[in-house]
């Protein structure tokens, strides 16, 4: 008998997520992080942020790249803490906090993008 | 032979060598890949820190700049500057691995590896110039 699992699901989530990472995350870090606040680069205004938060282009784009950011880094954080640690016997509770994270962050991270909009 | 074996999931316990906490400080490719797995916290750093940043957006201009001013305390920098440390190592290591994992195929010909690193690279300048140019250049 054949047993169905999740684990593939979870390596695509995995694999996707890190492709948006790669691609999306070292420029916005950069920008948000460090070039705007410190005003290496002059921050975008209030309502033009706001303009292009609210367009519904941007609220899935950053959706997606925020859901799959947060499955990547919660399965790559599981797999740290086995190897790192060598806590296999805790793999139950490892995968319900790391993965129990991710869909918290999912639901707030739907609920703040519709808030801006 | 007598009595049955306990039955274990993993393979059986006949001798396994303890291994130490440390045991990636020991050798270079080790410690990459430890620090290459930690870069997931700061990938969940940025949500989070992204999800404050849109929330303080909704909430009006007075929230955004009080946003841009707690961004710019000395601890937040120094969270932001380890992070953006991180996930290059993630997007670099990722990039280099992806030829590796993947085949390309064009016309029957095997396209080769660093020409689809060269691609992603292209692309992640594409990309980023693209969020600069929506977000600083649009205006």
């Amino acid at each position: 008998m054949t047993r169905r699992t999740v684990e593939p699901i979870l390596w695509l989530l995995f694999s996707s997520g890190g492709v948006m990472a790669a691609l999306f995350v070292p420029v916005l870090l950069f920008l948000f992080g460090l070039a705007f606040p410190l005003g290496w680069i002059t921050p975008p205004d209030h309502d033009h942020l706001q303009a292009v938060a609210s367009h519904p282009l941007t609220i899935i784009v950053v959706f997606v790249v925020f859901v799959l950011c947060l499955f990547h880094a919660a399965h790559r954080f599981r797999y740290t803490l086995y190897d790192g640690l060598q806590i296999k016997h805790l793999k139950e509770l490892v995968a319900v906090l790391c993965y129990g994270g991710a869909i918290v962050g999912s639901a707030l991270s739907a609920y703040v993008l519709l808030t801006v909009a | 032979m007598s009595g049955h074996p306990a039955y274990t999931e993993f393979h059986p316990r006949w001798y396994r060598r303890q291994m130490s906490t440390w045991w990636w400080l020991g050798k270079r490719a080790y410690l990459v890949f430890i620090l290459r797995e930690l870069s997931s916290v700061f990938v969940a750093w940025f949500v989070v820190f992204g999800l404050l940043m849109l929330r303080a957006v909704g909430q009006g201009d007075g929230q955004y700049q009080r946003f841009l001013d707690w961004a710019a305390s000395p601890w937040v920098v120094v969270v932001n500057v380890v992070a953006l440390l991180f996930v290059l190592l993630h997007a670099i290591t990722w990039f280099n691995l992806a030829p590796k994992a993947m085949v390309v195929r064009l016309r029957g010909q095997r396209v080769p590896g660093s020409l689809v690193a060269a691609s992603q690279y292209a692309g992640w300048v594409v990309l980023s110039a693209f969020v600069i140019w929506l977000l600083v250049g649009a205006g």
